[in-house]
């Protein structure tokens, strides 16, 4: 059912560290992969092979570029997917109640048995977090994986989202952010992540790590042994090996 | 967001459908015999049919009974729910218009509440998303009741009640579109503050995360040109409100001007549904640059 | 009432059964675990196990089950029966087709087998393709290094015994600073990311010298957006800072490397070379006694500074090279397009990384000289540059640069530095030396490739000097091109320059779109015909499991299996997956079966070589040696009890060397598909010099008796080719290269501007291609997925650039080049060199090939820069034939490119547009599932 369920004590989610990830998409199709023959209808993928695809994909990454107002412009890449929310819009539109958030983990799914895929949770959520399946017609979504992080069926260090066990760099992390001692709540505290839009007072479970501050570090330029010019190579061999 | 003629036909008619009920179920007219059962027969089916186009827009509506079940939640449960009360609690209404019998004015009036009350979900729907700044506010219900009752309004023939209910709804899409078009930007929400980049310098998007396209960006980023809205604007306040409304005053109430009147204000009520949506932004686009 | 929610099953059964092998979506070679679900694929995941990746994965990698359901798969063999380039195919049976091979072949091999040019566009399984033209008898083989990055192995080679990515890696667990030239999102996909990772969750440094702020340089920490084709300037310059500051590691120059060896002074035919012992070795003069002794003599301290009979060492000549001032920050900071301040940054943090924090391992060896060190003391500063600073026509002597700047920090091969992979360190002497000596009916004289010592190795035919390889590889216009010229192959072959051939067999190699220069030109030399009507190539085979572009180019296709449905190698003897710490082989298997008539091109080359009887590949008497690949792999020995598998060999247990085992493919499956031998502890660092590894490296068969050498800052092989250009040697360059020869051959690092500049001001803005890392290597963007992420290309234009030609987002623009002219959707890009424009490579296709409807994006706005590139320069009005191509290695200078940009109205479709191929294969069906 679509109301809220009191907050839970674990809140299971993502820290996705913009400072690493270098935007190798391969979160994105490891989640299409495990997805595609998973929980739910297939992602399926319109026009798969003509002028127009258009497929289901739980998670994408976008690549922005920033421009600071003294520095050289950046790149930033930018994973984007359902982010858990505490207090989840995409919920309580529901009409049928397919759409939940769980009551131990705060996981948000869709039972997709019950999802007449009217879209309205798609619209709720600011995050374009939901995809309609165009050939299932039912709603789609990250599920954190829920069919692997409890599977009995993988090895435990198997049981983490597809796209944190696949990702090359190690820019997404996987776990109870409702626990300030876990590792994600420190490396959030840590490295100062942040909610996107807090203003959608939407309470996000997964994080954002900002990048770090980019540029020159101050280094003390190398003082030359003695001036080469002046003195000659000779001059500066020999100082060379005096040091040496 | 992507205008889709399902989602306008069905507010659009179901917002006429259950307008003419409401005021019929008021006794604003009181037509006998076959013309009682025309003009239930029209309420019914405009809002019926509205009620089934929103089907077609469904995944998988064989499930729709299913929307019944969260209304202590969603707007869209209730608005299913209202509808179907109110069309069940106005059949013994209408039945009893065209039998010519009475029924205590009672069920009238809270059939006729019903009616209105699911206008408002309908609106409600949308009213209630953070998400699209422009539908976020009270001016989007009351803009659906105008149109309800407007439109209930032409069809009973009433015609200075309508008249004032045109130009109120001429008034308020006026504002809903003046007021609409600051909506996103008074949030305050840019594609620097929705990535949480926008401390470190300006931000735009160098590449979309799949050139290929999506489902958010058919469904939730729509353009339509700044001409395009002009015109159609125009049409919508034109056709809803202000030629109805000298046309109810000055033109004798005969049924083929009602229609007249009916068909214009349904031209402008259709441009101003399908701005509606297609003005409509949702934050989403802000992360696709899109806004 | 309590919170209801739905009952979820959370330990679904994840699959029936899960085979382990290595991915082939790129040249990564991950290991994978396939999951089948009744038989069929249903997901694939990184192996943790594996060496390489450690359970992560690419986004190619996690994609590859669209490579066996795309519907672009080639069905069966097919025979040519309309004009080439039609497109007109009947398919025929694998009995016909190999038949018809034998028919063109046979006769090639009994009367001229050098009319055979065999040329591979994967690099893998390399061994045993250049066996197996070895054993035909055609001096014509390669693979793509050529148009690769040959100048960044072959610099890494000579300088030091091996180059990045297979060759070695940082110590990613211990560097404080790494530092990326030209690197984007190309060669070393997913240990590169598991490093820079490393890098990150530790806090150390990054930093990016690139024209483009993508990928990896995205998350640098600090970027130089530097001008394409002047890294080397850069680098040099960089030596100038550290040289002048004496921050330099002295100690480790005079021990492990030619800093300490006498160069001979004294004009004539020595001059330039090292003064050698009787024996061939070089000399040095030792610290302590003042003697002038062999290099390796043991307890010397080898003076850097000495000075005998007026010759002096490598490192004086050096030092007075590179503190010129021409190498100084303000000398070199306009054309690099950075800062003398930025420079001088970033030679201080290189130092302070390198000498200010050094990582002090205590862990006693020993080295070569016999001399016992307590502990291994390194220079955490490491770098990586692959094709971004070797596609240039100065690409060798900028690879070298890079290779001598992190020797004379002494970060290779000590802790937190560079640290090789085995059986790398392995210095050029004791790689091969190029064969080329052919006779009809009989092998070939060894290795078609090699690294030449001077012009005796240049694969000139003995008779008459012209070249002896059609690509002209290992000749005065490229001496040292390790990895042969694939991209002048079908250019030679057509000009029948330096001779006519019969066949050209070509395996996964797509010439006639996206791996040619001037791919318009090299379609129409495909379908050109002489006065009697015949191709002026006249056979042409090709192996591809998809339907390619070069399919339709092709008279027999021999269509080949997917990598889920074959046996491979991934061979020591080849280009092997070890990591610093192990070494490493593993292999393919058919974790599925093909649903259709296709067979893996190694084991149609297997049944072939019975078929031709070819001698390694059948008995004495005559019957096949080999059933198919999968039997030579594990039956076939390279040299005694060493084949192409070093695990589980004799009876299970040996490792490096030991009998064939039957079971040895078996075993490798039940392992995970791979097979890894660690490198003792005191074996891991200073590999070249350190005895511990010199012995670990016999007893695995890398080779066959402890070969320390020292590092060659100066390579005297160069200075030999400098020596026949002056006139001493028996062998002589052409006049016209005399000079070019002389200028380029340096065998200390110089940098000379990329020939591409030569066209000058016409041509203002430089242009370059990457390959995105979802596709980078990835045969097709036909796959499902990943088109999906990058279905067109627009070409990046920097802010001054489109501000100039007051651009708007959806604008195209004119491009044109020398070569040529292309018409492109354009986009802006902020975080690039301000004259450089970009584009993703290969994500245009040509209409009706890959199963793709002919209005897709990539056949519509996709589009390739190919067409402004020629593989030879401007004509320069001398009447030569100048190849666009570095001189020293002849690797294709794709990005020397020099464009101009003209905003045009609004395009439909982007220029050169060519008309549709009719597809070899059924439409696809339009959606999926």
């Amino acid at each position: 059912m679509t109301a809220l369920p009191p907050p839970s004590a674990k809140k299971l989610g993502l820290v996705i560290d913009l400072d690493t990830c270098v935007g190798c998409q391969a979160c994105v199709t490891a989640c299409k992969g495990w997805n595609d023959q998973g929980y739910g209808a297939p992602l399926s993928d319109m026009d798969a092979y003509g002028s127009a695809p258009c497929g289901t994909f739980l998670n994408r990454v976008h690549s922005y570029e920033v421009q600071p107002e003294a520095a050289a412009p950046q790149i930033i890449n930018f994973p984007r997917s359902c982010l858990h929310c505490d207090n989840a819009p995409c919920v309580t539109v529901c009409p049928t109640g397919a759409s939940y958030k769980r009551a131990e983990d705060g996981i948000v799914l869709v039972n997709e048995s019950a999802c007449i895929g009217c879209g309205l949770c798609a619209w709720a959520c600011p995050y374009g977090a939901r995809e309609l399946d165009a050939e299932a017609g039912v709603m789609k979504k990250c599920t954190l994986c829920v069919d692997r992080i409890y599977n009995d069926n993988l090895a435990e260090e198997d049981r983490v989202p597809a796209c944190v066990r696949t990702c090359p760099t190690g820019a997404r992390h996987f776990g109870d952010l409702g626990d300030p001692e876990s590792a994600v709540s420190r490396l959030v505290a840590e490295r100062g992540g942040y909610d996107l839009m807090p203003e959608m007072e939407t309470k996000p479970v997964n994080k954002y790590l900002p990048p770090r501050k980019k540029g020159a570090v101050e280094a003390s330029p190398l003082a030359p042994l003695l001036d080469v010019q002046a003195t000659g190579f000779a001059g500066w061999l020999d100082r060379l090996l005096e040091k040496f | 967001m992507h205008p889709a003629p399902s989602v306008i036909l069905f507010t659009v008619l179901s917002g006429m459908g259950f307008g003419l009920l409401a005021l019929l179920a008021l006794g604003a007219a009181q037509p006998l015999g076959l013309a009682a059962l025309l003009h239930w027969g029209l309420g019914y089916g405009l809002a019926v049919g509205g009620l089934l186009a929103s089907t077609f827009h469904l995944g998988n509506p064989q499930r729709a009974l299913r929307a019944f079940t969260q209304w202590r939640t969603s707007w869209l449960s209730r608005e299913g729910w209202a509808s179907v009360l109110t069309l069940f609690m106005l059949a013994p209404v209408a039945l009893a218009a065209i039998m010519g019998a009475g029924l205590p004015s009672f069920f009238g009036a809270t059939g006729a509440a019903m009616a209105l009350l699911t206008v408002y979900c309908t609106a409600m729907i949308y009213a209630q998303l953070k998400t699209v700044p422009r539908w976020n506010h009270w001016i989007t219900p009351v803009l659906f009741l105008l149109f309800a009752l407007t439109g209930g309004a032409i069809l009973t023939g009433r015609n200075g009640f309508g008249a004032i209910m045109a130009l109120l709804l001429g008034a308020a899409l006026f504002y809903s579109f003046r007021r609409g078009d600051g909506a996103f930007a008074e949030r305050g929400a840019t594609i620097g503050s929705a990535t949480g980049l926008g401390a470190l310098g300006e931000v735009r998007q160098f590449a979309p995360p799949h050139t290929g396209g999506n489902y958010l960006m058919n469904e939730m980023i729509f353009r339509v040109g700044r001409k395009h809205v002009r015109r159609l604007r125009i049409i919508a306040i034109l056709g809803a409100s202000l030629l109805p409304a000298p046309i109810l005053v000055f033109v004798p109430p005969l049924p083929w001007v009602m229609a007249v009147a009916a068909v214009i204000h349904l031209v402008g009520a259709f441009a101003a549904r399908w701005l509606f949506f297609a003005e409509a932004e949702h934050v989403v686009g802000l992360y696709y640059d899109a806004h | 009432m309590g919170y209801q929610q739905p009952e979820l099953d959370t330990s679904p059964k994840v699959s029936d059964e899960v085979r382990k092998t290595t991915c082939y979506m790129c040249a990564c070679r991950c290991g994978i675990n396939v999951h089948l679900k009744s038989g069929k694929v249903s997901y694939i995941e990184g192996n943790r196990d594996h060496p390489i990746n450690k359970g992560v994965l690419c986004a190619k990698g996690a994609s590859g089950i669209m490579q066996v359901t795309a519907p672009s798969r080639l069905r069966a063999p097919l025979r040519r029966v309309g004009p080439r380039g039609s497109g007109a195919f009947e398919e025929i049976s694998w009995d016909e087709a190999l038949g018809l091979a034998v028919r063109w072949l046979a006769p090639l091999r009994a009367k001229a087998p050098e009319k055979l040019a065999f040329f591979t566009g994967r690099d893998q399984s390399q061994s045993f393709t250049s066996y197996w033209a070895q054993a035909f008898g055609t001096p014509n083989y390669a693979a793509h290094g050529g148009f690769c990055s040959v100048n960044m192995a072959t610099a890494g080679i000579y300088t030091m015994g091996g180059a990045f990515w297979e060759f070695g890696q940082p110590d990613w667990d211990r560097t404080k600073l790494f530092v990326m030239f030209g690197v984007a999102e190309d060669h070393d996909s997913n240990p590169i990311k598991i490093g820079i990772g490393k890098l990150k969750a530790r806090g150390a440094r990054v930093i990016g010298v690139n024209p483009v702020r993508s990928g990896y340089n995205a998350v640098a920490d600090d970027w130089y957006g530097i001008t394409p084709g002047t890294d080397g300037l850069l680098i040099l310059a960089l030596i100038h800072e550290l040289l002048k500051a004496g921050k330099i590691d002295l100690d480790y120059v005079a021990r492990w490397t030619n800093a300490p060896c006498l160069i001979e002074e004294a004009e004539g035919e020595e001059k330039g070379l090292m003064l050698r012992d009787m024996l061939g070795k070089p000399l040095v003069v030792d610290k302590a006694s003042g003697d002038l002794v062999p290099f390796d003599t043991p307890g010397i301290r080898p003076d850097i500074a000495a000075v005998r009979n007026g010759c002096r060492t490598v490192f004086q000549h050096m030092a007075e090279r590179y503190l010129a001032p021409d190498y100084a920050p303000e000398a070199v900071a306009a054309r690099c397009g950075i800062p003398a301040e930025r420079i001088r940054g970033l030679a201080a943090e290189i130092a302070h990384a390198a000498f200010d924090e050094p990582v002090v391992l205590d862990r006693p060896w020993t080295d070569f000289r016999g001399e016992r060190h307590e502990r291994m003391v390194g220079r955490p500063v490491t770098f990586h540059a692959m094709r971004g600073i070797s596609a240039h026509s100065n690409g060798f002597q900028t690879a070298r640069a890079l290779h001598v700047l992190q020797i004379l920090l002494g970060s290779v091969e000590t802790p937190g530095g560079f640290r090789f992979k085995p059986p790398y360190p392995k210095p050029a002497f004791a790689h091969p030396t190029p064969h080329s000596y052919f006779m009809p009916g009989r092998p070939l004289d060894g290795p078609h490739l090699g690294f030449p010592h001077g012009p005796e190795h240049l694969a000139l035919k003995l008779d008459d000097q012209t070249p002896a390889r059609i690509d002209k590889g290992f000749t005065w216009e490229n001496p040292l091109s390790a990895h042969g010229l694939m991209h002048m192959v079908i250019p030679n072959a057509h000009a029948g320059d330096p001779y006519k051939i019969d066949t050209l067999m070509l395996y996964m190699a797509n010439m006639a779109w996206n791996s040619s220069m001037n791919t318009a030109a090299v379609m129409a030399m495909l379908t050109d015909k002489d006065e009697d009507g015949e191709y002026k190539i006249p056979r042409i085979i090709y192996s591809d499991a998809y339907a390619s572009e070069m399919v339709a180019y092709a008279d027999l296709i021999l269509p080949d299996t997917t990598y889920l449905e074959r046996h491979d190698c991934i061979s020591l003897l080849d280009r092997p997956i070890c990591e610093a710490d192990h070494a490493a082989d593993a292999i393919r298997w058919p974790v599925t079966e093909p649903d259709r008539d296709v067979r893996g091109f190694q084991s149609v080359l297997v049944d072939l070589a019975g078929r031709l009887g070819l001698p390694p590949f059948v008995t004495k008497d005559g019957k096949p040696r080999y059933r198919d690949y999968a039997d030579y792999i594990v039956n076939h020995e390279r040299r005694p009890g060493v084949g192409p598998l070093m695990g589980f060999r004799g009876d299970g247990t040996a490792v490096g060397r030991g009998a064939p085992n039957p079971k040895q493919i078996q075993r490798y499956i039940d392992n995970g598909g791979f097979f890894q031998a660690e490198v003792p502890e005191g074996a891991a660092f200073f590999k070249p010099w350190n005895a511990a590894y010199q012995n670990w490296a016999v007893a695995m068969g890398f080779y066959d008796q402890p070969q320390p050498y020292i590092f060659q800052l100066y390579a005297e092989p160069m200075r030999r080719f400098q020596l026949a250009a002056e006139g001493y040697h028996e062998r002589q360059p052409p006049d016209r290269l005399r000079d070019r020869i002389k200028a380029t051959m340096d065998p200390l690092p110089i940098w000379y501007p990329p020939f591409g500049d030569e066209v000058g001001a016409d041509y203002p803005l430089h242009a370059l291609t990457q390959r995105p890392m979802a596709m980078y290597h990835s045969w097709g963007s036909q796959n499902a997925w990943l088109r999906q992420i990058h279905g067109l290309n627009p070409l990046y234009v920097p802010t001054k650039v489109w501000d100039e030609h007051g651009f708007e987002d959806g604008d195209w623009a004119r491009v044109t080049s020398p070569n040529g002219e292309i018409t492109v959707p354009v986009a802006l890009m902020a975080a690039l060199n301000e004259n450089t424009v970009w584009t993703w490579n290969a994500i245009g296709k040509r209409k009706g090939t890959w199963a793709l409807s002919p209005d897709a994006p990539e056949a519509t706005e996709g589009f390739l820069l190919n067409h402004l590139i020629s593989e030879l320069l401007p004509e320069k009005g001398d009447g030569q034939r100048w190849l666009n191509s570095d001189p020293i290695t002849g690797q294709a200078a794709w990005f020397d490119l020099r464009v101009r940009i003209e905003k045009v109205e609004p395009q439909t479709e982007a220029q050169p547009a060519f008309g549709p191929i009719p597809s070899p294969v059924p439409p696809a069906k339009r959606n999926r599932p």
